[in-house]
């Protein structure tokens, strides 16, 4: 045990590998057989709705949890069976869990003082240096601001070198402004140390700014895995379409198809989706495409190849928001549109009732690999309303089960 | 704050005009002090009165005032068997405190950190002593030493007080284990603590304030408990079965002069307790300013 705690005050990194995990709690699964790798020294974000079994994942990394079937490896040592301390792991909690009864400097040398790492005291001063609290080593947690918890907190994970920090939602309780400065001293900071990051959020901006890699989780199961911006582009499904930002998504059969593209007829509509961009090509499918990609119109385009019209429909909501305005489209027979537009005059160029076109790109658009049966289920699910409801939920079956 | 109530219930019964207003508000003013005073001398009399007779210059009966006198204070053991009966006292709430405090802390942890079958009945049951009247307590416990053939003595007391001092500990402790954030233990376990140092340098410093509380409960419940120790004791007395039995021919002076030591001690703890914190918070207010 000595030597395996040793040999985890991590010079850099390590690999972390699940394999056919799953979790089940009595009556729910939350996770089903989930496999994932995340490479040495990356910022892994994993990303979902509440309850989506992010947590739960992270938890069973770090070892607060068994899991039901399947192996965790970290650098290629299977860790299934060992029990948190002997992993070379460390969690920054969503609560921070300073020990309260500890000064900040105490607090950040127990990890090293448990291990018996030579000069604590020393290390723990050079940890609070990199978040930039040395100055404040000697007061209690409840002294301190949020701000300043949540950074102990990390310095508390990090001063022990783990080979994998675990960050489990670590601003969520941060205002906003300081969760924007946060989020660039933690990438700073991951990139200072070069550690493995995975990092648990439910806010896919977070996700986005922070991550090099970014998995969406649903219902127990990663839906979609890779780079920020490709997960943006081109979402595989309607829920990370819906979930990372807001998408128009339009279901129809493919009515011909040719090299490069498929046209789908969207409530006698043809659109044109590129085949590259398709994960589908034949039978009934859904397409989408972003509302910062959609432009309006005030008059009927002129049919133009490579681009799609929708219209004319009805302007129903209009909401400015400084840099841009969003505007609710109703197309009769298609649906809703959503359509982002950058204020380049002042304020709205249309207002409430106007009758508009919307065009876009056809190289923009993108074709799911959902049922389109299906779509419903994955309406609006990522709204903070609805993270409120099930953080309710969530609230309540704890408390029944208490 | 129950003071309030009434001044307020006076304030809605009278419907006088508003010229009368302002003698209602001085009757107020002058109502609410006299309450008040009254209620703390109802209080504090019986302590006070013990506390003055402990000085009586009595004989064998301290009910008149006979003259000023230190002789109680320094001859409090020649009472034959009450010094014996105060150290039996002590030695049986020390005990009793240590093994409730000890065992029902354990069970606290466990009723609010585990799920187990028949986890709510155990909370429900562990209410049961403390609702149910001591004489019917005390009476149950005796028969059950009588069938077991159990000498009575100073073992079955502390039993009989640990039996009852563990609902008060469970209850106390239960509440700090649910305040506290399990994230903390987590931390703890995920900072490589194994589970007993988890244990002794988190859970426990944490649940410090509870456990003492619960501690104290404990001793003071089992010091002046009388009527499970009048059941189980045997021949052996404690503190109040002594005052109990003096009382029958007249308390002497003496029991006076413990009882004052007792409430002298408890408010010499209590007084430390709270300049110490006080000190404390200026001091920690000093190094955030």
């Amino acid at each position: 045990m000595a030597s395996l705690s040793t040999a985890s005050f991590a010079e850099k990194g390590a690999d972390l590998e699940l394999v056919g995990i799953t979790k089940r709690f009595p009556g729910v699964t939350a996770i089903e057989s989930l496999d994932l790798t995340i490479p040495a020294g990356s910022f892994f974000a994993l990303l979902g709705p509440s309850g989506c079994g992010k947590t739960t994942t992270l938890r069973l990394v770090a070892g607060l949890e068994e899991a039901t079937a399947g192996r965790i490896l970290i650098g290629g040592k299977d860790v299934t069976s060992t029990k948190p301390f002997q992993r070379p792991v460390n969690t920054v909690f969503q609560s921070y869990a300073l020990f309260p009864h500890m000064t900040i400097l105490e607090n950040v040398a127990f990890g090293l003082r448990r291990r018996k790492i030579g000069d604590p005291v020393a290390k723990a001063h050079e940890a609070l240096r990199l978040v930039e609290l040395d100055h404040l080593a000697s007061r209690r947690p409840a002294q301190l601001s949020g701000g300043q918890q949540q950074r102990v907190a990390l310095a508390r994970a990090i001063v022990n070198r783990p080979a994998l920090l675990l960050l489990d939602e670590p601003l969520g309780a941060l205002d906003l402004k300081l969760r924007r400065q946060m989020q660039l001293e933690l990438k700073t900071i991951q990139t200072e140390v070069g550690l493995t990051f995975l990092h648990v959020t439910h806010d896919q901006e977070e996700a986005m700014t922070m991550a090099d890699t970014v998995a969406v989780m649903n219902k127990g199961r990663i839906e979609q895995m890779g780079a920020p911006e490709e997960l943006y582009e081109l979402p595989r499904t309607a829920f990370v379409a819906n979930f990372l930002g807001q998408s128009n998504l339009f279901t129809g059969p493919v009515t011909s198809s040719t090299a490069d593209a498929i046209t789908v007829d969207v409530g006698g509509v043809p659109i044109v989706v590129p085949r590259t961009r398709a994960k589908r090509h034949a039978g009934e499918i859904a397409i989408g495409v972003r509302p910062e990609k959609v432009t309006l119109l005030t008059s009927a385009p002129a049919p133009q190849a490579g681009r799609n019209v929708l219209g004319p429909g009805r302007v129903t909501d209009v909401s400015f928001s400084g840099v841009s305005t969003q505007y609710l489209v109703m197309v009769p027979g298609i649906g809703e549109l959503v359509v982002f537009a950058q204020n380049m005059v002042f304020g709205p160029v249309v207002h409430v009732g106007a009758e508009v076109w919307v065009s876009w790109n056809a190289d923009h658009g993108f074709g799911l690999d959902d049922e389109p049966g299906d779509l419903p289920r994955f309406a609006p699910d990522a709204s903070t309303e609805s993270i409120a409801i099930q953080r309710r939920v969530a609230l309540e079956e704890e408390l029944e089960q208490a | 704050m129950t003071s309030a109530v009434p001044a307020k219930a006076f304030e809605q019964a009278s419907f006088e005009p508003s010229p009368r207003a302002g003698r209602r508000m001085r009757l107020r003013g002058i109502g609410l002090p006299i309450y008040t005073t009254l209620a703390l001398l109802f209080l504090l009399i019986p302590i006070a009165y013990t506390f003055v007779f402990s000085f009586n210059d009595s004989g064998k009966l301290n009910i008149a005032w006979q003259g000023f006198t230190f002789d109680k204070w320094l001859t409090v053991c020649n009472t034959q068997g009450l010094c014996e009966a105060f150290g039996n006292s002590i030695l049986v709430g020390v005990i009793a405190t240590v093994l409730a405090t000890a065992l029902g802390t354990l069970i606290a942890i466990a009723l609010v950190r585990y799920r187990f079958r028949f986890r709510s009945s155990i909370s429900l049951l562990l209410f049961l002593p403390m609702a149910t009247p001591e004489v019917v307590l005390g009476a149950g416990l005796a028969a059950q030493f009588l069938t077991l053939g159990t000498e009575k003595g100073l073992l079955t007391i502390i039993l009989a007080h640990t039996m009852f001092c563990i609902s008060f500990v469970v209850v106390t402790v239960k509440a700090r284990v649910a305040s506290l954030d399990p994230a903390l233990e987590e931390a703890g376990r995920d900072l490589c603590g194994s589970p007993s140092q988890v244990f002794w340098r988190i859970t426990f410093p944490l649940l410090l304030p509870g456990i003492a509380a619960a501690a104290l409960l404990s001793f003071a419940l089992s010091f002046d408990d009388f009527i499970i120790t009048n059941f189980n004791s045997g021949s052996v007395d404690t503190f109040p079965k002594f005052i109990y039995i003096a009382a029958a021919r007249g308390i002497p002076a003496q029991v006076n002069v413990i009882a004052s030591a007792v409430f002298l001690l408890a408010i010499v703890i209590v007084v430390v307790a709270q300049v110490s914190r006080t000190a404390r918070a200026k001091r920690l207010a000093r190094q955030l300013g």
